[in-house]
C-alpha cells in the first residue's frame, strides 16, 4: 500500500465529503451472518465527535471529486481550482474494512462527484458496496448516494447492498436550482427518490408474503437542503421538506447551513457566517412536524414565512394562538399536551403516566423536568398559584426571554444587530 | 437477632448468594462487602458467604417473577458500578421488590429504587461509550487488542456486543484497572489475566508488539478525523460534552503519537 498517496487522497476526498451532514448509522438491523464481519446497531453508534460537534459514525468520503457539473454552491464544481483525486474501488474497500475492524466506524458513507455519466458513477458506487458485502462478508452499515439521473435498474441494485440511500436536493426551490445549478434538472433528483421509494414499498409487501426476501435499503432514504444560499424563506424550505416526507417516505431531511466556499456573486460572501441558529430553528420545526402533530402550515404560512430567531417555533406558535391555552395538565389530551411550549415528548409521557396516580402540581411538574419558565404561562395544575395570564403576547414573550437562558443569546445579539 | 456483615467473593452470583442466606437465616444485614475490602468490625458478627450457583439461581428466579427484564438489568448494571455501599442499597431494593405484590421497580418515590436506577443509568452510559471508544490495534500475533480503564466494571456487559460484531477476528479487550481481559479466539470468549509491558500505551504502535501496518491506519484515521471537521463551525463546549476529556486517551485521533 502506498501509504502517502492514500493519505493524500483521503484528505482530499474526506474534506470534500464533509458538507454532507448526515452521519447517521441507525435504523438498520442487519445481522452478522455466517461468522462474517460486523453488524448494524439499530440505534447507531458515534465513534467520535469532531470539534464542530458532529458525530463521526461512518467513513464519509467521495469516490472522486472530479465532476462534470458546475453547481455554484458545491466545493467540487468543475470550475473550482482545487486538487482532484480518485480512489480505486479496492482502496475504499480496504480502508473501510481496516477502520471497521479497529472499531473506528460503523460503516461507509460513499458519495461521489459525477464523472463521465450519472450511470457510470452510480455503477462504481454500487461495485464498492457489492464487493464489501459479497467478498468481505461485511454486514456493517453502508450509506450510498443516489446519483441524480441514474437509471432505475441501478437504483434497484443499489438498495440491495446499501442500508440507506440519499439524494441531496440541496436547493429547496426550483428557481434557486436554476440560478445555481443551471445544468441540473429538478426531475433528475426526483427520479431516483421515486424509484427507491417504490422499491422499499414493494420489498416490504413481498417480505410479508415470502419469508426470505432480501432487505432493500432497510434504513430508508434521506435528503439534505442547503440553508441560506439562495435567499429562500423558511417557509420554502419547510414546505419542500414536508413534501419529501409525505411523498417519498423520507426517514430524514437534513438542513445544512451554507458554509461559504466561493466568491461567486450569486452566493453569500466568503466571510459571511454559517447560519447555525437558523439551522437549529429549522430542525426544531422539523421535529414539531414529525413528532408533535403540527401541520407545517400552522407553523409557517403566507403571513408568517420566517421563523422567529429569538424563541423556539413551538413557543412562537403558542404566542400566536393563545386561544388554545391555558390547558389543565391533569385533564388535557396527549395531542394537546404536546403543543405546550417547554414540554417535550418524554415529559408528556411521564405526565400521562404520573397523573393516573395523583393530581400533579408545580412541584411534580418541575421534578418531571418540564421547562417550567416557558410552560407555566400555558398550563394550570393542582396548585393555587397562577401565572400572569392576562399579559399580551408581546409582553409574555419579552418576560420569557428575560427569564430564560439560551446558548444562542450571544450569537443572537450579533445576528440581530446586522438588521 | 444480631446485626451481621456479609462478605462475599465480589461476583454477582456471590452477591445473590448473600441475599439467599439473609432470607434463609433471617439475618439482619447491615453491610455486604466484597472480600478485598476487609475491615474487622468488632461489635458485629461477620459471615463469609461462599458462592453457590444454586442459591444464586433461586434468587434470580424469584426476582424474575417480581420484576421485569429491565428491572433485573438495572440491578445487574448497578452492581457493576462497584459504588460504595451498592450491595446494601441493592439489598434494600430487592427486599422492597419481594415485599410488595405489585411490581415496584419503577416506584421512584422509594429511595433505594431511585438510587439504583440512577446508578444503572450511569453504567449504561459508560457501556455505550466503551462500545464506541474502544480502539483495537492489530498485534503481531494478529489479535485485535484494546485497553480500557472504565470507571465502572463494564467489561462483562460490553463483550456480547463485540462478539456479535467481530465474529471473524481474534480480539482481546483488557481492563487495566481491574487487571482482567476478555479474549475471543474465533469460537469462544474467556476471561484472561496477563502481564502487559509498561510501554504498550492506549494508542500508537510500538513495532515490538504491533503489526507493521498498524501505525498507518492510526495515522490515516487521524487524517480523516481532522479533514472531516468544518472549521467555520467549531464548538468546543459541545465537543467536550460529547467526548469528556477522561476518554481522550483511548482515541488515537485525539492523542498525539509518533
Amino acid at each position: 500500500m502506498d501509504f502517502d498517496r492514500i493519505k493524500e487522497k483521503l484528505s482530499i476526498l474526506a474534506d470534500a465529503a464533509k458538507y454532507d451532514v448526515s452521519c447517521s448509522s441507525s435504523g438498520s438491523k442487519r445481522k452478522n451472518t455466517n461468522k462474517g464481519l460486523g453488524n448494524a446497531s439499530e440505534m447507531g453508534i458515534c465513534h467520535s465527535y469532531t470539534q464542530d460537534g458532529r458525530c463521526v459514525s461512518l467513513l464519509k468520503i467521495l469516490l472522486t471529486n472530479h465532476c462534470i457539473f458546475d453547481c455554484a454552491y458545491c466545493v467540487t464544481r468543475r470550475s473550482n481550482d482545487i486538487k482532484r483525486a480518485a480512489f480505486k474501488i479496492q482502496e475504499v474497500v480496504d480502508l473501510t474494512i481496516n477502520f471497521y475492524r479497529r472499531n473506528y466506524i460503523e460503516g461507509l458513507f460513499l458519495s461521489s462527484g459525477i464523472f463521465k455519466s450519472p450511470d457510470h458513477t452510480m455503477e462504481r458506487l454500487i461495485s464498492v458496496a457489492k464487493k464489501l458485502r459479497e467478498e468481505e462478508n461485511f454486514n456493517g452499515y453502508i450509506h450510498l448516494k443516489s446519483i441524480p439521473g441514474a437509471s432505475d435498474e441501478l437504483m434497484r441494485e443499489a438498495g440491495l447492498y446499501a442500508d440507506r440511500l440519499s439524494v441531496n436536493i440541496e436547493i429547496p426551490t426550483k428557481s434557486g436550482l436554476k440560478l445555481l445549478a443551471p445544468e441540473k434538472d429538478h426531475t433528475d433528483f426526483m427520479k431516483p427518490m421515486e424509484k427507491v421509494k417504490n422499491e422499499i414499498i414493494q420489498y416490504k409487501k413481498e417480505s410479508k408474503l415470502i419469508k426470505h426476501t432480501p432487505t432493500y435499503a432497510p434504513a430508508g432514504q434521506s435528503t439534505q437542503m442547503i440553508v441560506g444560499a439562495t435567499g429562500e424563506s423558511d417557509r420554502d424550505i419547510m414546505y419542500s421538506s414536508a413534501f419529501f416526507y409525505k411523498n417519498y417516505n423520507m426517514k430524514r431531511v437534513y438542513y445544512s447551513g451554507y458554509v461559504p466556499i466561493s466568491n461567486d456573486p450569486r452566493l453569500p460572501a466568503l466571510n459571511s457566517q454559517v447560519p447555525m441558529l437558523r439551522e437549529n430553528r429549522l430542525y426544531q420545526t422539523d421535529w414539531l412536524m414529525r413528532f408533535y402533530g403540527f401541520d407545517i402550515r400552522e407553523l409557517l404560512n403566507k403571513d408568517f414565512p420566517f421563523l422567529d430567531m429569538d424563541i423556539d417555533p413551538k413557543l412562537s406558535w403558542a404566542l400566536r394562538n393563545r386561544q388554545h391555552f391555558p390547558l389543565d395538565i391533569n385533564k388535557a389530551e396527549k395531542r394537546h399536551l404536546l403543543r405546550v411550549p417547554g414540554i417535550g415528548l418524554k415529559s408528556v409521557n411521564k405526565i400521562i403516566h404520573a397523573r393516573k396516580f395523583k393530581k400533579l402540581n408545580w412541584e411534580h411538574l418541575k421534578k418531571i423536568g418540564i421547562a417550567y419558565n416557558r410552560a407555566k404561562y400555558f398550563i394550570t395544575c393542582d396548585s393555587r398559584e397562577k401565572e400572569l395570564r392576562e399579559l399580551s403576547s408581546e409582553n409574555l414573550k419579552s418576560i420569557i426571554i428575560q427569564n430564560s437562558q439560551s446558548k444562542f443569546r450571544k450569537k443572537l445579539n450579533n445576528q440581530l444587530s446586522l438588521f | 437477632m444480631t446485626e451481621k456483615i456479609l462478605k462475599y467473593d465480589g461476583s454477582f452470583k456471590g452477591f445473590l448468594t448473600c441475599i439467599f442466606t439473609a432470607y434463609e437465616q433471617k439475618l439482619k444485614i447491615i453491610q455486604i462487602l466484597p472480600q478485598a475490602e476487609d475491615q474487622e468490625q468488632l461489635f458485629t458478627g461477620t459471615h463469609n458467604i461462599i458462592t453457590e450457583e444454586q442459591k444464586a439461581q433461586r434468587v434470580l428466579k424469584a426476582l424474575k417473577s417480581k420484576a421485569s427484564v429491565n428491572g433485573i438489568k438495572k440491578i445487574k448494571y448497578a452492581f457493576l458500578s462497584e459504588a460504595q455501599d451498592i450491595e446494601i442499597k441493592l439489598y434494600e431494593m430487592i427486599r422492597y421488590i419481594f415485599s410488595e405484590k405489585e411490581k415496584v421497580e419503577l416506584d421512584y418515590s422509594h429511595s433505594a429504587v431511585l438510587y439504583i436506577s440512577k446508578i444503572a443509568k450511569q453504567v449504561a452510559r459508560e457501556k455505550h461509550r466503551m462500545e464506541a471508544f474502544v480502539r483495537f490495534r492489530l498485534t503481531k500475533d494478529k489479535i485485535y487488542f484494546a485497553i480500557i480503564e472504565p470507571d465502572f466494571n463494564v467489561l462483562p456487559i460490553i463483550n456480547p456486543h463485540f462478539k456479535k460484531r467481530y465474529a471473524d477476528q481474534k480480539w482481546l479487550i483488557y481492563d487495566i484497572k481491574r487487571k482482567l481481559g476478555v479474549y475471543y479466539d474465533l469460537s469462544k470468549m474467556e476471561y484472561v489475566s496477563i502481564a502487559l509491558p509498561e510501554d504498550i500505551g492506549f494508542s500508537g504502535a510500538n513495532s515490538e508488539y504491533f503489526e507493521v501496518g498498524e501505525i498507518y491506519y492510526q495515522k490515516l484515521w487521524k487524517e480523516y478525523f481532522d479533514c472531516t471537521n468544518i472549521k467555520n463551525r467549531v464548538n468546543m463546549r459541545l465537543h467536550v460534552q460529547q467526548v469528556p476529556k477522561r476518554y481522550w486517551k483511548y482515541l488515537s485521533e485525539k492523542s498525539p503519537f509518533a
